[in-house]
């Protein structure tokens, strides 16, 4: 069984897992000294139940065909799923290091010709969704088991071609096909309720053909169970998990802080930051 | 502040008919640029993918409503289970092609030039020009190919795509060109950009000594006076022009070019260094950003210089609707308009 799962003999725990995930984002985060902290720390435990209890992969072989796909959208969350690739031993530690400097691997916005685990070169928002809807029909065609899971921000849902492919994902009935937005209310240029209103969530995307779940995603016995109501789900449907995060999550200074898009850290605290992640972390 | 549009309208109101000169109806979306009496193919581009298709089972196409209006309704027919229709969502056509590209298939994707190019540019950049993915993006009425007026009217769509990295660009000028360019472009890794002609498409390149080539020029003609140097329908037109200006003694040299971009800079710098003749780039395309100015940055750039150079194209502007006879008349890109331009510029 190449699926990892929780259920393995001295595997660390979910809740360890994300924790590592969001160590590894302060370290890089302290690399470039700001950038997209607030974000990665807010999707941690949606990364974390994702690689270490949903998808199926082998970290030596990023490429397996067997692989469940998983699309970055967002590109600039690019930190956040470096620091899960690190800790799924897809990427080196070491390489944490290099984040966002000349010639890494690991550029600030995530591209597929950089990095080993990631699909595709998300950044211009709104992309993923119908690349999804592509791979989903191809695995169809192919008569492959496999997952596409598509990470995507609530600002995401501001561009016209994620509702072309919601649309679509439920005219071809792709029940391969998990969506998780990351619903953190909080876009470049303020709250997304003064940017542009997208909800009432679940039911835009049952209108479109969808089986829609709400979660608070940082609760990470929650986001269990709803990825595994997506996946196990018999009904012929795409499947979203709309996950309501909170900016900066397991970091209380940094949680409170407006300006929390990109994030702007002073050297003294990237220190404090990870004590106060410390603090918070259950053994 | 009202902007709202106040006379005088483009359009004229009735006035009183010349009854030698009857006016033209705009006919259908598409009409066939073949002219009176001339040999045609019909659905090539249809025709060719089906064959192709019997060898080549990771091909599939997808189009955006317009099936029928790209001849990839022949393709949907000989293979239904390996054609996707995506609906009228030519953001999700690109983005859906390139998902498909990843699992190891190579979509063959239709839609109408001026949607493909203004429309979808960022979908075919970042999601599949970037990573180098395997979609041939295959469009009708490019350039003045519908008299439908700007909405349908392409003729920037080579401008726009040159500026994409990697994007391999193709003109071809008739029904021989297009069935020989689709293996071609399928046997090439790497995103494609393809004009189409679709329904009964001329057919004019089997007489003479030629075959498609990805990326080459070909010399289908010589002459001494004139060098003209072209892609698409215009090739076909350049030819007419050749033989219409035997009656005046000029000779003149046709260079077909049916891959812009990557271009063939050296057949291009060997013909116009050859002799100093005239050279004409004929393109069904706007003045800006095509292959009339790919050809003058080459020549420049190697310090090739013909004695005078002189392009065939169509205007900077937001053209007429109305009858493509009419339109190419009046924008010079009909035989005849061309022929006399030329004789101008001797």
């Amino acid at each position: 069984m190449e699926a990892r799962t929780t259920t393995l003999a001295n595997a660390p725990s979910l809740e360890e897992r994300a924790y590592r995930v969001r160590h590894n984002a302060l370290r890089m985060g302290e690399v470039q000294g700001q950038g997209y902290i607030a974000q990665a720390l807010g999707v941690a435990d949606v990364l974390a139940v994702s690689y270490f209890h949903a998808l199926r992969y082998r970290s030596e072989d990023p490429a397996w065909e067997g692989r469940d796909r998983f699309l970055l959208s967002i590109g600039h969350y690019a930190i956040a799923l470096y620091s899960v690739l690190i800790e799924a031993g897809i990427i080196p530690t070491e390489e944490l290091e290099t984040y966002g400097t000349d010639d890494s691997r690991l550029p600030m916005s995530g591209m597929a010709s950089y990095t080993p685990g990631m699909e595709i070169s998300g950044g211009s928002l709104g992309i993923g969704l119908g690349i999804a809807v592509g791979m989903g029909l191809g695995l169809k065609r192919k008569q492959s088991d496999r997952f596409v899971y598509n990470l995507m921000s609530d600002g995401e849902l501001d561009e016209g071609p994620t509702w072309e492919a919601a649309m679509s994902a439920g005219h071809w009935k792709l029940d391969n096909i998990i969506c998780l937005v990351d619903v953190n209310r909080m876009q470049a240029d303020g709250p997304s309720t003064g940017v542009l209103n997208f909800e009432p969530l679940p039911a835009k995307w049952e209108a479109f053909g969808w089986h829609a779940q709400r979660v608070d995603g940082n609760d990470i016995p929650a986001l269990v169970r709803a990825f595994d109501a997506a996946r196990a789900l018999s009904e012929p449907k795409p499947r979203v998990i709309i996950c309501d995060t909170k900016m900066a999550k397991g970091v209380p200074f940094l949680e409170a802080r407006e300006k929390s898009h990109f994030l702007r850290v002073e050297q003294h605290e990237w220190t404090q930051a990870i004590e106060a992640l410390d603090a918070g972390r259950k053994s | 502040m009202s902007r709202t549009k106040r006379a005088p309208w483009r359009g004229a109101t009735p006035g009183p008919q010349d009854p030698n000169k009857p006016r033209l109806t705009t006919s259908a979306m598409i009409a066939s640029l073949a002219g009176e009496g001339q040999r045609t193919s019909p659905a090539p581009f249809g025709r060719a993918l089906v064959e192709l298709g019997k060898t080549r089972p990771e091909i599939v196409g997808m189009t955006a409503d317009l099936a029928k209006y790209t001849d990839l309704h022949v393709f949907a027919q000989a293979y239904p289970d390996r054609f996707y229709q995506m609906g009228m969502a030519e953001q999700l056509l690109m983005l859906a092609a390139a998902g498909m590209a990843h699992e190891g298939f190579v979509p063959f994707v239709t839609t109408y030039a001026a949607f493909a190019s203004r429309r979808t540019f960022d979908f075919i950049s970042q999601g599949i020009a970037e990573e180098g993915l395997n979609v041939k993006v295959c469009c009708a009425l490019p350039g003045l190919t519908t008299g439908y007026g700007p909405s349908h009217q392409a003729t920037e769509d080579i401008a726009i795509f040159r500026g994409m990295p990697d994007l391999t660009i193709v003109d071809p000028c008739d029904a021989l060109d297009i069935e020989q360019a689709v293996p071609a472009i399928a046997a090439h890794d790497g995103p494609v950009y393809m004009r189409l002609q679709r329904g009964q498409v001329p057919l004019v390149l089997d007489k003479y000594d030629y075959s498609f080539e990805l990326g080459k020029a070909k010399l289908l003609r010589d002459g001494a006076d004139v060098l003209v140097i072209s892609s698409g329908f215009m090739t076909m037109r350049s030819l007419e022009v050749a033989k219409l200006l035997e009656a005046d003694r000029v000779k003149v040299a046709v260079l077909h070019v049916p891959t812009i971009k990557p271009l063939d800079e050296a057949a291009i710098l060997h013909e116009v260094g050859r002799s100093a003749r005239l050279t004409i780039v004929a393109e069904n395309h706007s003045v800006t950003g095509g292959l009339g100015e790919a050809v003058a940055g080459t020549l420049l750039r190697a310090g090739v210089v013909p004695p005078r150079f002189r392009q065939v194209a169509l205007p900077d502007a937001f053209l007429d609707a109305g009858a493509l006879p009419t339109l190419h008349d009046r924008y010079g890109i009909s035989a005849e308009a061309m022929a006399r331009s030329v004789k101008g510029w001797l």
